[in-house]
């Protein structure tokens, strides 16, 4: 019960699970440091909005947009992105 | 001497004005990562000589892919006086971190804010005076695909190498790439107070574009369709200017050379008619077709589409151990494979690196194109000779498929795939024509080379002894075909044409030369004569073998260089002889099973 309530206070996700059009807050980005610094490269810091913009057939990677850059990933890097829809 | 270099993150258009500044032809395009070596120029900077570097593209200086180690060495290892940073004006909110890191090593620096006109179409504002006193360096915003604000761009780089007096010693930069800094506070009050961005981002027409190229089922037949049509504009337009200058050579020769030498020795006569001039006209009437395809490349790499197409396939190249960048490689093989195995530098694992590197050689270049087209005019009528290519081009496709499969495990890698996707770009007439003429230079160094070298070398060996009928098996070519027959003789090569793929080795338009010398004519009579010394069986089995084995003594070089490994190479050129053979042997046998 009580975990359950958190969990709804809580509503942070991770980036593969947003919709298509949808708009989230970079919560947390919790990936290895070579990889986070690339991802803070291209614009992926805590606190950025990003925009999912669509998903590639065949569970293939996502397309992100953060600022004024797209970006592709694969769900699996994409799934240690926490972000919190707005 | 002066030193400039040229640093920015990747597809900021560092060679787009490198090019411009210098007048040189470094290779460009809207692929992060287009440019993976040094590139150098001399250039007349306020009075001096000056050598302008243009750098691999790096997201961060103290990042860990090999292109990045590449300009991290080289900064603390070279002397520079000044570093040009580069940054792509519509994205400056994230890019100024390397300004940062730049400045806070206190090397000597200015910043430009580069695709000024991409910018002012999407709203974005810059105030570069503010941002050049907070920077404390000079900000300049430019356009270098359409030259907009250059020329002051290099008056104030010349004005800056005039005043500087002290440059950072490399190893200070050494030290100070070690002490970590926090920029991102200090990025993010910078373009708050200095550059005015629209809620609304995103290039609108790239967004409109990508909705029905990047459709969840439409994309890929999109981008299968796309590849059908290219190819089809290329030989529709390629195929007249082929034979116009095959006519030409033709007629250059029966009137021109013939009569001129007609009194020198009968060996001199042929050497130079029969092997260099027959051999280098047959390659050459080739140059318009590759050079078209390079320009068509040249569109294709500037338009953007390349990382779409990363986009849509990655989901199969994981499958293969790959990913999309890896597809996106074996098209660039598709024009030669040398940069496209440079361009794997991009890939942090090295795993993945080599596994790429394998598949490569595999993707079907434009110089086995050439070979391609040759025999299948040869053997096939015009209706059936674009089904071959086609098919071809399939089998290509599944030996990088074979291979990947094969040797996924030995190559096991957990490489993230993160790709920016640029927006939709054309390439400007100057960009085209620069390419075009970098490529015909290449040709014209690769004839000057290697071809006119092999192609004596195929003369001599197919004459030699004089005294016996040219080509025959008691030349040097018969007795060495003759030791390879047992190799070749199950896959339908005869000895003659064993020499042709001994000399591909080397490089493939050999081959085609090679073919005009061993039977002595060019055009029109070389083809009828094949089309009655060979079969389409064992013409097919010839090309299948062309087609998979080694590509070129350069490929072979870059890859060694590219793994810093002897072995790997001599994995690549073992793997690739056996599975042409196996390919070869596996089509001659079934076919002349069957009957055919």
């Amino acid at each position: 019960m009580e975990s359950n309530q958190i969990r709804n206070l809580d509503r942070a996700q991770y980036l593969d699970s947003l919709e298509p059009g949808q708009i989230a807050t970079i919560q947390k980005v919790a990936v290895d440091e070579g990889l986070y610094q690339r991802l803070a490269a291209l614009g992926f810091r805590v606190g950025k909005s990003i925009a999912l913009i669509r998903r590639a057939s065949f569970n293939g990677p996502l397309q992100v947009r953060v600022g004024n850059t797209d970006i592709i990933l694969r769900r699996s890097e994409a799934n240690r992105i926490k972000v919190k829809p707005l | 001497m002066k030193r400039v270099a040229l640093l920015g993150m990747p597809n900021t258009g560092k060679s787009t004005f490198f090019n411009r500044v210098s007048g040189a032809s470094a290779r460009v395009g809207n692929w992060p990562g287009i440019t993976v070596d040094l590139m150098r120029a001399k250039i007349l900077l306020g009075g001096h000589i000056a050598e302008l570097i243009d750098l691999p593209g790096i997201y961060d200086l103290h990042g860990f892919s090999d292109d990045e180690q590449v300009v991290r060495h080289f900064l603390t290892a070279t002397k520079v006086d000044l570093i040009i940073i580069v940054a792509n004006s519509s994205q400056i909110d994230r890019q100024l971190s390397l300004a940062l890191q730049l400045k806070s090593l206190g090397l000597p620096s200015m910043l430009l804010l580069n695709m000024s006109d991409e910018a002012k179409r999407s709203g974005i504002r810059i105030d570069t005076k503010k941002m050049s006193e907070k920077l404390g360096m000079p900000v300049m915003q430019i356009s270098a695909k359409y030259g907009e604000n250059c020329p002051a761009a290099f008056k104030t780089a010349s004005a800056l190498l005039g005043t500087q007096l002290s440059s950072i010693d490399p190893e200070q930069v050494e030290h100070q790439l070690e002490a970590d800094i926090n920029i991102e506070h200090e990025m993010e009050s910078i373009v708050q107070s200095t550059v005015e961005m629209p809620i609304q981002l995103g290039d609108e027409l790239t967004t409109r574009i990508d909705k029905v190229l990047l459709h969840p089922w439409l994309g890929l037949p999109l981008f299968f369709l796309a590849m059908y049509v290219l190819f089809q504009f290329i030989f529709a337009v390629g195929k007249p200017l082929q034979d116009g200058i095959a006519w030409l050579l033709a007629m250059l020769r029966n009137d021109g050379l013939e009569p001129l030498l007609a009194n020198t020795p009968t060996w001199v006569n042929g050497l130079l008619l029969d092997g260099i001039y027959n051999g280098l006209g047959t390659v050459a009437a080739f140059v318009p077709i590759i050079i078209l395809f390079f320009l068509v490349m040249t569109m294709v790499e500037d338009s953007g589409y390349l990382s779409r197409a990363a986009f849509l396939v990655d989901a199969l190249m994981a499958k293969m151990g790959l990913d999309g960048r890896g597809f996106v490689m074996v098209l660039m093989g598709f024009g030669c494979n040398v940069p496209a195995l440079m361009g794997t530098r991009v890939m942090r694992s090295k795993n993945m690196r080599l596994l790429t590197m394998l598949v490569i050689p595999l993707s079907l270049c434009s110089a086995r194109l050439q070979v391609f087209l040759f025999m299948t005019a040869t053997l096939f009528t015009p209706q059936q000779a674009p089904l071959v290519l086609l098919a071809l081009y399939l089998v290509s496709f599944a030996t990088i498929f074979i291979t990947a499969m094969l040797f996924r495990g030995q190559y096991k890698n957990n490489e993230p795939f993160i790709l920016e996707l640029p927006p939709y770009r054309f390439p400007t007439a100057r960009q085209i024509w620069l390419r075009g003429w970098h490529e015909v230079r290449h040709f014209l160094n690769r004839a000057s080379n290697f071809i006119v070298i092999g192609v004596i070398l195929v003369w001599a060996l197919t004459h030699i002894p004089l005294d016996v009928a040219p080509a025959s098996d008691a030349t040097l070519a018969g007795k060495i075909g003759h030791l390879f027959s047992g190799v070749f003789g199950p896959i339908g090569i005869d000895n003659q044409l064993v020499i042709a793929l001994i000399f591909g080795f080397v490089a493939k338009e050999i081959v085609i030369g090679a073919l005009a010398v061993i039977y002595g004519l060019q055009g029109d009579a070389l083809m009828h004569l094949m089309a009655q010394k060979l079969d389409w069986v064992q013409g097919m089995s010839f090309m299948l073998f062309t087609l998979i084995y080694t590509p070129c003594l350069s490929t072979i070089i870059t890859l060694k260089n590219e793994a810093k490994s002897w072995m790997f190479a001599g994995l690549s050129i073992v793997w690739s002889l056996s599975l042409a053979w196996t390919v070869s042997f596996a089509f001659y046998q079934t076919a002349r099973w069957l009957g055919l």
